[in-house]
C-alpha cells in the first residue's frame, strides 16, 4: 500500500511541475522543434528572423497551394487518397494531444484501440459510400455483395469488439484516464472522420463542389491576414487577439468577389462540374455529361442599385454563381468560428500548434480547423437546395423492398401522379 | 492566489485514488415504505425495497404497454431526458462547473437541437400524409437537415463566443461530456422508437430480456455465485452469467410465443390521418404465423417430438435473448467501471434502492442499437415509409421515370398485371 501511495505522490509532483512550468511549453514534454528543411534555412539565413518567418510561410503556401492544383489535375481517386491520408493525419495529431495531456502513453491497449475504432468508423462510412456509387461493381462480386447486404450489421459487429476490448482492459488504477481517452476518441471521430467523408460525398457531387469551398476558405483565410495586416485596428475576439474587425470584413468582401470569379473560370469546364460516375466496363472514374441547368449561362437583370455603379443592364452568369455567394459568405462569416474553437482548443491545453508537421503552419490540423464546418455546410446545402434524393439510389432501394411493400409505394406514386396532372390520361404509357 | 485552471488540471492527472469522493446520494425512500419495513434487519429491507420498486416498474411498464404507442413514445422520450441529464449532472459536479457562463443553457439547447433533428429524420416519415397536407409543415420537412443544420451551428458559435479566459479547459471538456452524452442517449433512445415503429413486439421482448437477464443473474448468483466473473463487478459471478443466459433464452421463446399471437405487438404502428391516431392492424407478416418445425434428432430424444409448431420470431428471439445475456452485460460493466473512474455510487438517487435511471437503463442501450441494425440486415429492407417520402420529394419528370422504370419492373416481376388498353 505504501508503495502505491509514493507512486500516486510521485505521479502529483510531475504533474503540477510540468503544468506551473512555462505557459505554452506546459503540457508538452518536448518543444516543438524546427522543422524548416536544410535548403530554405540556408537560402534565408541573411534576413532577420521576422521576414524570415514571413519567407518560410510564403513558400509553404505557395507549396501547398501548387500540391493542391497537382492533386486536383490526377483525379478523383487521387483526390480522395488525399483526403483520406489528411483525415488519418489530423486524427493522430488530435489523439496524440491527448495522450500528451494525460500523460497516458502507458495505458493499456490505448493506442491499438483508438486506431482500431478509427479503422471500424471508416469502414462504416466507406460501406456506405462505396454502395451507393459502385451500385453495379458491388451487384456483380458475390463477395462485395453480401458485405454490402449485411455492411451495417457487420460494421456493429467490428465496434462492439473494440467496445467490449475497452471495457476488459480497464485497469484498477487508471479508470478516469482510460475513460477520458475513450471520451477524446470518440468526440475526436465524430469531428474528422464525419466531415472527410462529407467532404468526399461533395467530391462525387462535382469537383467544382470540393474545389470552390475550399477555396474560399483559404482565400480569406489570406486576405483577411493580408488586410489585416494593413489596415488592422479593432480587436474581433479576445481568443485571437491577431484578428481584427478590418480584416474580417476585408476578407469577407474579397472572398466573395474571388468565389464569383472562380466559379466563372470553373464552370466552363465539364470535368470541373460533372458528378463523378465509375464507368464499370473502364473500371475508372469519368467525368463526362450533359451540363445541369446550374451550369448554363443565363442572363440575369442586374438590380437598379447597381446598375449605375457597374453600367451593365444585363449580365451573363452562372446559376451556380449565386450560390457561390452563399459558399463564400458562410466561409467568411461563420467558417472563422472553426478557427477560434480551435484557438480556444489550443489555449485549453496549452499547446501552440497540434503538431509542428508544416514548417511555419504548424500541423494539418492547423490548417484545416476551419474547413470542417464548411464541409458539412456543403452538403447540407447540396443535399437541401441543389439535388433531392438521388433517383437511381432510390430505385435501388426500391429493388430491395418485399413485393406488397413495392406494390403499396408504386400505387401510392402513381396516385401522387395522377394528382398532380404528371400523369393524365396517358396512364398507361 | 491558485489558479482553478491549474488547481483542476492537477485533478485530472492524478490517480484515481487521490481524487476525493463525490458525496453518497441522499436516500430517497418514501417514509410509507419505511415504516412498514422498519422492523426488519437493514438486509432484509434493502431487498424488500429493491423488490417493491421493482414490481412497481414492471406494472407501470405493463400499464404504459396498454396505453399504446404513443404513450410508449412519451415515456422513451421522458426518460432520455433524464438520462441525459443525469450524465450532464455528474459532469458538472466532476468539475465543479456549476458556474460556467452560459453552460447549462447550452447544454439543454444542444438535446433540444439533436432531438429535433431526430425527430424530424424517423417520425416524420411515418406522418408523412398528415404532413402532406399542410403546408409549412413541408417546407420544414424539405429542409429539414439545412434547418437543423443551422440550429446547430447558432448553439456552436454561441459556445465559442462564451469562452472564458480561465475556464476555457473546462469548458472545452464539458462541451464534449455533452456530445459524448448526447451521442449515447438520444441517438440510443431514437433507434428504439424505430423499433418500436416496427412492431411493439421488437420493443417489448428485447427490454424484457435485458430485464430477465439481470434478474435472474442476480438470483442465480445469489443462490449458486462462487466464481467472479470480471474485477469491475465483484458482485457478478459465471454462475449468474450462465444461468442467466439460460433462463433468458427460454423466457424469451416463451414470451415470444404469447405476444406473437396478437395483432396489437405484431403489427407495424401506422398514424391513420382520418381518425388522428396509431393503429396496429393489419395481416399478421410471415414471421408471425405458424410453421411446422422439425426437431433435431438430438433434441427429440429429450423432447419426444418429432415437430413442433412455432412462430419464425422465435427464431429471432433466440438471436435477441443471447445477444443480452452475453453483450448486454457489457454495457453494465461499462457504466460500472465509469461509476467507479468518477467515484459515484450512482448516477442519481431517482428511484429507491436502485439508483438512477441511468443504472436501470445501462444495458438497454447496447440492446436498442443492435435490435435496430437487426431488423434493418435481417428482417427488412430500407424503410418504406422513407423511400416514399423522398420519392414526392422529387422533380416531376424524374417521379416520372422512376415510375416508368419501377412499372417495368413490377410487371417483368409479375407483381403487377401488364393492364389492357381499352
Amino acid at each position: 500500500l505504501q508503495e502505491s501511495e509514493s507512486e500516486n505522490k510521485l505521479d502529483g509532483e510531475t504533474a503540477s511541475d510540468s503544468e506551473s512550468k512555462s505557459e505554452f511549453g506546459g503540457s508538452s514534454p518536448v518543444p516543438t522543434s524546427d522543422d524548416t528543411p536544410e535548403v530554405l534555412n540556408r537560402a534565408l539565413s541573411n534576413l532577420s528572423s521576422r521576414w524570415k518567418n514571413w519567407w518560410v510561410r510564403g513558400i509553404l503556401t505557395l507549396a501547398m497551394i501548387t500540391f493542391f492544383f497537382i492533386i486536383i489535375y490526377l483525379g478523383p481517386m487521387v483526390l480522395m487518397t488525399i483526403v483520406m491520408c489528411v483525415q488519418i493525419k489530423c486524427f493522430h495529431e488530435i489523439i496524440t494531444i491527448g495522450y500528451n495531456v494525460y500523460h497516458s502513453y502507458d495505458l493499456p491497449w490505448f493506442r491499438t484501440l483508438s486506431w482500431y475504432f478509427l479503422l471500424c468508423v471508416n469502414y462504416f462510412f466507406y460501406g456506405e459510400t462505396v454502395t451507393d456509387y459502385f451500385f453495379t461493381l458491388v451487384q456483380r462480386e458475390e463477395p462485395l455483395r453480401i458485405l454490402s447486404k449485411y455492411h451495417r450489421f457487420i460494421s456493429f459487429a467490428l465496434y462492439l469488439t473494440g467496445f467490449c476490448m475497452f471495457v476488459l482492459s480497464l485497469v484498477k488504477k487508471h479508470y478516469r484516464l482510460q475513460f477520458y481517452m475513450f471520451g477524446w476518441t470518440h468526440v475526436t471521430l465524430l469531428i474528422v472522420v464525419t466531415q472527410s467523408h462529407l467532404i468526399i460525398h461533395n467530391l462525387f457531387e462535382g469537383m467544382i463542389w470540393f474545389i470552390v469551398p475550399i477555396s474560399c476558405v483559404i482565400c480569406n483565410d489570406i486576405m483577411a491576414y493580408m488586410f489585416g495586416f494593413f489596415f488592422g485596428r479593432t480587436p474581433l475576439i479576445k481568443l485571437s487577439p491577431k484578428k481584427t474587425w478590418e480584416g474580417f470584413i476585408g476578407g469577407f468582401f474579397s472572398t466573395v468577389l474571388f468565389g464569383l470569379l472562380l466559379s466563372y473560370v470553373m464552370s466552363g469546364y465539364r470535368c470541373f462540374t460533372c458528378p463523378v460516375e465509375f464507368n464499370n466496363d473502364t473500371n475508372s472514374f469519368t467525368v463526362d455529361c450533359e451540363p445541369s441547368e446550374l451550369f448554363q449561362l443565363q442572363e440575369y437583370n442586374i438590380p437598379v442599385v447597381l446598375q449605375s455603379v457597374v453600367g451593365w443592364k444585363t449580365v451573363r452568369m452562372y446559376p451556380f454563381q449565386i450560390h457561390s455567394i452563399a459558399l463564400s459568405t458562410f466561409a467568411s462569416l461563420i467558417g472563422p468560428f472553426g478557427g477560434f474553437f480551435a484557438s480556444g482548443f489550443k489555449r485549453a491545453f496549452k499547446i501552440k500548434d497540434f503538431a509542428n508537421t508544416i514548417p511555419g503552419h504548424g500541423g494539418i490540423m492547423d490548417r484545416f480547423d476551419c474547413q470542417y464546418l464548411m464541409a458539412t455546410f456543403v452538403n447540407v446545402y447540396i443535399a437541401s437546395f441543389i439535388r433531392g434524393p438521388n433517383p437511381s439510389k432510390l430505385i435501388q432501394q426500391f429493388l430491395t423492398l418485399r413485393p406488397d411493400q413495392q406494390l403499396h409505394i408504386f400505387n401510392t406514386l402513381k396516385a401522387h401522379l395522377v394528382d398532380r396532372g404528371v400523369l393524365g390520361s396517358l396512364e398507361e404509357a | 492566489e491558485v489558479d482553478l485552471e491549474e488547481r483542476l488540471c492537477e485533478l485530472d492527472l492524478r490517480s484515481d485514488s487521490d481524487i476525493p469522493e463525490v458525496p453518497p446520494p441522499t436516500d430517497s425512500t418514501p417514509e410509507i415504505l419505511k415504516r412498514a419495513l422498519s422492523g426488519l434487519s437493514a438486509r432484509w429491507k434493502n431487498w424488500w425495497i429493491r423488490g417493491i420498486v421493482s414490481l412497481a416498474m414492471i406494472s407501470g411498464f405493463f400499464l404504459i404497454i396498454y396505453l399504446g404507442s404513443f404513450m410508449l413514445m412519451l415515456l422513451v422520450l421522458s426518460i432520455q431526458v433524464k438520462c441525459y441529464h443525469e450524465i450532464i449532472t455528474i459532469g458538472y459536479r466532476v468539475y465543479h462547473s456549476y458556474d460556467l457562463p452560459w453552460f447549462r443553457s447550452l447544454s439543454w439547447y444542444f438535446l433540444l437541437c439533436v432531438n429535433y433533428f431526430f425527430y424530424g429524420e424517423t417520425v416524420a416519415d411515418y406522418f408523412a400524409t398528415f404532413v402532406q397536407r399542410r403546408e409549412q409543415l413541408q417546407f420544414l420537412i424539405r429542409y429539414h437537415r439545412f434547418i437543423s443544420f443551422v440550429l446547430y451551428l447558432t448553439g456552436f458559435c454561441m459556445f465559442v463566443l462564451s469562452l472564458v479566459k480561465k475556464h476555457y479547459r473546462l469548458q472545452f471538456y464539458m462541451f464534449a461530456w455533452t456530445h459524448v452524452t448526447l451521442l449515447i442517449t438520444v441517438t440510443q433512445s431514437h433507434l428504439v422508437i424505430q423499433n418500436l415503429f416496427e412492431g411493439m413486439i421488437w420493443f417489448l421482448v428485447p427490454i424484457s430480456s435485458v430485464i430477465c437477464n439481470d434478474i435472474t443473474a442476480y438470483i442465480f448468483g445469489f443462490f449458486f455465485g462462487r466464481t467472479p466473473l470480471i474485477k469491475l463487478s465483484p458482485k457478478k459471478t459465471w454462475e449468474g452469467f450462465i444461468g442467466g443466459f439460460f433462463s433468458t433464452v427460454v423466457f424469451g421463446f416463451i414470451f415470444s410465443y404469447f405476444l406473437a399471437h396478437h395483432q396489437y405487438f405484431v403489427c407495424p404502428v401506422e398514424y391513420n390521418s382520418e381518425t388522428n391516431r396509431f393503429v396496429t392492424e393489419c395481416e399478421p407478416p410471415e414471421l408471425f404465423q405458424m410453421k411446422k418445425y422439425s426437431v433435431p434428432p438430438l433434441l427429440q430424444a429429450v423432447l419426444g417430438w418429432e415437430t413442433v409448431n412455432m412462430y419464425p420470431f422465435q427464431m429471432h428471439s433466440f438471436a435477441l435473448s443471447t445477444f443480452a445475456s452475453l453483450i448486454g452485460p457489457f454495457g453494465g460493466f461499462f457504466a460500472s467501471g465509469f461509476k467507479r473512474a468518477f467515484k459515484i455510487k450512482d448516477f442519481a438517487d431517482t428511484i429507491p434502492g436502485h439508483g438512477g435511471i441511468m443504472d436501470r437503463f445501462d444495458c438497454q442501450y447496447l440492446m436498442a442499437t443492435f435490435v435496430h441494425v437487426y431488423i434493418t440486415s435481417f428482417i427488412r429492407g430500407p424503410n418504406p415509409s422513407k423511400l416514399l417520402k423522398q420519392l414526392l420529394i422529387l422533380q416531376p419528370e424524374q417521379q416520372l421515370s422512376v415510375y416508368k422504370t419501377l412499372k417495368s419492373h413490377l410487371i417483368e416481376k409479375g407483381i403487377l398485371q401488364p393492364s389492357l388498353r381499352g
